[in-house]
């Protein structure tokens, strides 16, 4: 399934990340988000600033989904996990990893990837 | 400032009824709820009804001039769409509308059908609570989400899979009498152990089933109540909703859900009653562990503590504080546009002593109704009371 429109900044934001110039968006509070966004919700603070992520992330949760959505039917059984860089938390599709051997704290870098089913792009942690 | 009474309420069989339009299901209800109620439905005077995802299931957006038709009622009529809690997020409008004294006679309700499209584009359909760019396009289901967070419970505070089989063993059990039901079928814990995973941590009976159904409440003062002579022992006293970020990846703890802690602190602070007051609560288990979000929010456990609750008795009908008498999401089933009504409609039951595991709460006085969407970035919090 491809989209005719990109999706505005989040597209430009996979493409930063492809090029090896991942970003976030920081408040002048520390608090870290992924774009669009025009305000904190946090902290109402409308000063964002584009500021590089870090190399490498820890795995804070994970699962291995056994029953997909038809958008996921050939990638499962897949995991998906939640990241912790620091001021901002990413989803992303675990991957290079036996899914039994998936741990919190594992530390994952951020890539994009490919959907099996579908061939879009994705958000993708391989381990560092 | 009224409190609202509940003069009437009905739920439709909780199952699977693929061929049954969702006018149908919210007509069955809708209509034997007014004829519960006792009520003229010319005096009725708004509707507000509850749907989550009727375009992608029956290609049917502007449902609420729809529903209110398929009850014989001309109002303003008015969808409101939270997930899984719209029904919720419907009571409450209903509830301001007649404190503010705009109306006598409310109806509130939703409708739900989902097994006409299948399990994947149901599965897909419910997806759609989530962020569909930052979560769903990385592969987050409904059940995936929860079990994100099952995982994140189990390392920050400890509790296994075994402790969530005991919520699902209890809520099935509670079900047996529910002749609305879905399943009513007794599980041991073994079984729900070794049933299929979803989404790993959790399992099949960790999850509620897809069910189609529809549920509806006549909402009225106490003073068209008094005047009517109508039989609405249970008042609603206490309202309250909190949100939070949508996307998981972007709250502090995925292990918490402060959204139903603020609903919470609101529902009772409204009602003028504590945590230690309520005698029973019905929760939205859609998952096993939500159930354990639930009881800690409402703040009938410290965090950390609820995931012991089934396992220890303390929830199970015979407990001090029976927590989804009605089997909740996870045996009664959840038609998601219909739950939080469902939830109303068991709480004035159980109150009033006509449901069939009111025994479980003799006496009972104060009974909670939490209704989640999403992974908990909506709730609302409905106290109830028995009034003289
Ligand atoms: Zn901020």
């Amino acid at each position: 399934m491809t989209e005719s429109a990109q999706d505005g900044e989040y597209d430009e934001w996979l493409d930063s990340i492809e090029s090896g110039e991942g970003y976030y968006l920081e408040c002048s509070n520390g608090h870290g988000w992924l774009p669009p966004r025009r305000v904190c919700p946090r902290c109402h603070d409308q000063d964002l600033s584009a500021v590089d992520l870090p190399e490498s992330g820890e795995i804070a949760s994970h699962t291995t989904i056994t029953v997909p959505t038809p958008q996921f039917e050939d990638d499962a059984p897949y995991v998906t996990a939640i990241a912790d860089f620091g001021p901002v938390s990413v989803t992303g599709l675990v991957r290079d990893v036996d899914p039994d051997d998936v741990a919190i704290g594992d530390v994952v870098g951020l890539d994009v990837g490919e959907r099996v089913t579908t061939g879009d792009r994705a958000v993708v942690f391989r381990p560092r | 400032m009224s409190d609202p009474r509940i003069a009437g309420a009905s739920v439709t069989k909780f199952g699977k009824h693929p061929e049954r339009t969702g006018r149908d299901l919210f007509a069955e209800a809708g209509l034997e709820a007014l004829s519960q109620a006792g009520i003229d439905p010319e005096d009725a005077e708004a509707l507000y009804y509850g749907n989550f995802m009727g375009e992608l299931a029956e290609h049917q957006g502007h449902q609420g001039p729809l529903m209110a038709e398929a009850i014989g009622l001309d109002v303003p009529a008015t969808r409101v769409e939270a997930a899984c809690a719209s029904a919720g997020t419907a009571v409450r409008e209903a509830v301001k509308t007649i404190r503010n004294g705009e109306a006598e006679v409310v109806v509130v309700g939703g409708a739900e059908r989902m097994t006409n499209i299948g399990t994947a584009a149901a599965t897909d359909a419910l997806a759609i609570a989530a962020d569909d760019l930052y979560e769903v396009r990385a592969g987050m289901t409904f059940p995936g989400a929860y079990a994100l967070m099952a995982r994140s419970y189990f390392d920050q505070y400890g509790g296994s899979h075994e402790d969530l089989a005991h919520i699902a063993v209890k809520n099935h059990e509670h079900a047996l009498v529910n002749e609305h039901a879905q399943i009513q079928q007794e599980i041991t814990v073994e079984d729900a152990l070794e049933a299929p995973t979803i989404a790993t941590p959790l399992g099949l009976y960790d999850s509620c089933p897809i069910t189609d159904g529809a549920a509806a409440a006549v909402l009225t003062t106490e003073a068209y109540a008094e005047e009517h002579d109508l039989d609405a022992p249970v008042a609603i006293t206490g309202t309250g909703q909190g949100g939070d970020n949508l996307a998981l990846q972007d709250r502090p703890h995925l292990a918490q859900t402060p959204a139903a802690d603020k609903a919470a602190e609101e529902a009772y602070d409204d009602a003028g009653v504590g945590p230690d007051d309520v005698d029973f609560a019905e929760v939205h288990d859609c998952f096993t562990i939500a159930e354990v979000f639930a009881i800690e929010s409402l703040g009938f456990y410290e965090r950390g503590e609820g995931i012991a609750a089934a396992r220890d008795g303390e929830t199970t009908r015979d407990g001090d504080r029976p927590i989804n008498l009605s089997g909740g999401l996870k045996a009664k089933g959840h038609p998601v546009g219909a739950t939080g009504v469902a939830q109303l409609a068991t709480v004035a039951w159980l109150l009033d002593g006509s449901h069939p595991r009111a025994d479980a709460v003799p006496d009972s006085t104060v009974g909670v109704a939490h209704n989640a969407g999403g992974t908990v970035a909506s709730t609302t919090v409905h106290v109830m009371e028995v009034q003289e």
